[in-house]
């Protein structure tokens, strides 16, 4: 879902730079609140672990592939702040050595796949996984529903840029991320499952119960 | 299990992911490419802004395109990993500045 260089108008990547820089510097301020020394390897390790699955794009229909987004993946494990910031770096180093997303997309591409992938799984998990035995579920819907809201946003900048009128792409960006998203929550559940499994434990959560 | 065994195992598996698993990935276009391509605005992405050292996850200079494309997957693993941890250690090294600084002040 990166977007490239020309995508977007002037006055929506000036703005998205503004506001994803924005999201950037107040994550920055978060994570530092509430760090733990002990946290930079693993939120290394969690960000090395979303840029490998991010070039495994996986097919899904008609000729159309979509990958890993994994603000699910690292917000159920550190945090919506923690997320945001760990998919950030990786949408820089994506930008910078891989020419994968523009420059100048480079705030859209923060704001929508780290900040709003992030805080939307957030949200769907923290509303869905109150009972232990939907943890699984509210994993699942949460991923789904970032890359939805990931999408979502992207069609807007789009539309804001007058590079495609609004409706026109809605219901392509939404049928195609939809598949997409199925993906992403399939992946994320048993990427998580993983981590868990070799002794990673989420600490936010146990910090705040 | 220690936390420093757990960043080992998951550090390989990504290693893994990026050298053995990359290769095979699909080259369709993805959801926002495919969406550009059949409203005919993909050609607005030609013009781009910086050239980068490993453009499209092929290390150049490698004419076999598995073998670069799992060069680049490593590099940018190493890359991801490391940047990270420094970005961290900077955000620490503050932290305990910052904190230090507030005690000398309220004695």
């Amino acid at each position: 879902m990166h977007i490239p260089d020309g995508f977007l108008d002037a006055k929506t990547w000036v703005a998205t730079t503004v506001v994803g820089a924005g999201a950037l510097s107040y994550s920055l301020k978060k994570v530092r609140e509430e760090f733990n020394e002990r946290l930079i390897p693993v939120m290394g390790v969690l960000a090395a672990f979303i840029f490998a699955a991010q070039m495994i794009n996986f097919p899904i229909a008609g000729g159309t592939s979509g990958h890993l987004l994994g603000a699910t993946l690292a917000t159920v494990l550190l945090g919506p702040w923690c997320s945001g910031l760990i998919i950030s770096t990786v949408l820089i180093i994506q930008c910078l050595f891989f020419n994968d997303g523009g420059l100048t997309a480079l705030g859209a591409n923060i704001l929508n796949m780290a900040f709003i992938g992030s805080l939307v799984a957030y949200g769907v998990y923290k509303l869905v996984s109150g009972k232990s035995r939907f943890e699984q579920a509210a994993i699942f819907l949460a991923a789904w529903s970032s890359v939805i809201a990931a999408a979502l946003v992207a069609t807007v900048e789009l539309a804001l840029s007058g590079t495609v009128p609004f409706h026109v792409a809605l219901a392509a960006m939404l049928s195609w991320h939809f598949l997409i998203g199925i993906g992403e929550g399939l992946i994320t559940v048993v990427v998580v499952s993983y981590v868990r499994g070799v002794g990673l434990k989420p600490t936010w959560q146990q910090k705040k119960a | 299990m220690n936390t420093k065994k757990t960043v080992l195992i998951l550090l390989l598996s990504a290693l893994v992911v990026a050298a053995l698993l990359s290769p095979f990935a699909s080259s369709s276009p993805d959801g926002l490419e495919r969406v550009a391509e059949d409203q005919g605005f993909l050609d607005k992405g030609d013009e781009q802004v910086l050239s980068s050292p490993i453009p499209d996850y092929l290390f150049p200079g490698i004419q076999n395109e598995k073998a670069a494309t799992s060069a680049a997957g490593v590099i940018g693993t190493m890359l991801t990993f490391g940047a990270v941890y420094v970005l961290g250690r900077i955000v620490t090294v503050r932290k305990a500045k910052a904190e230090t600084k507030l005690q000398s002040t309220s004695k």
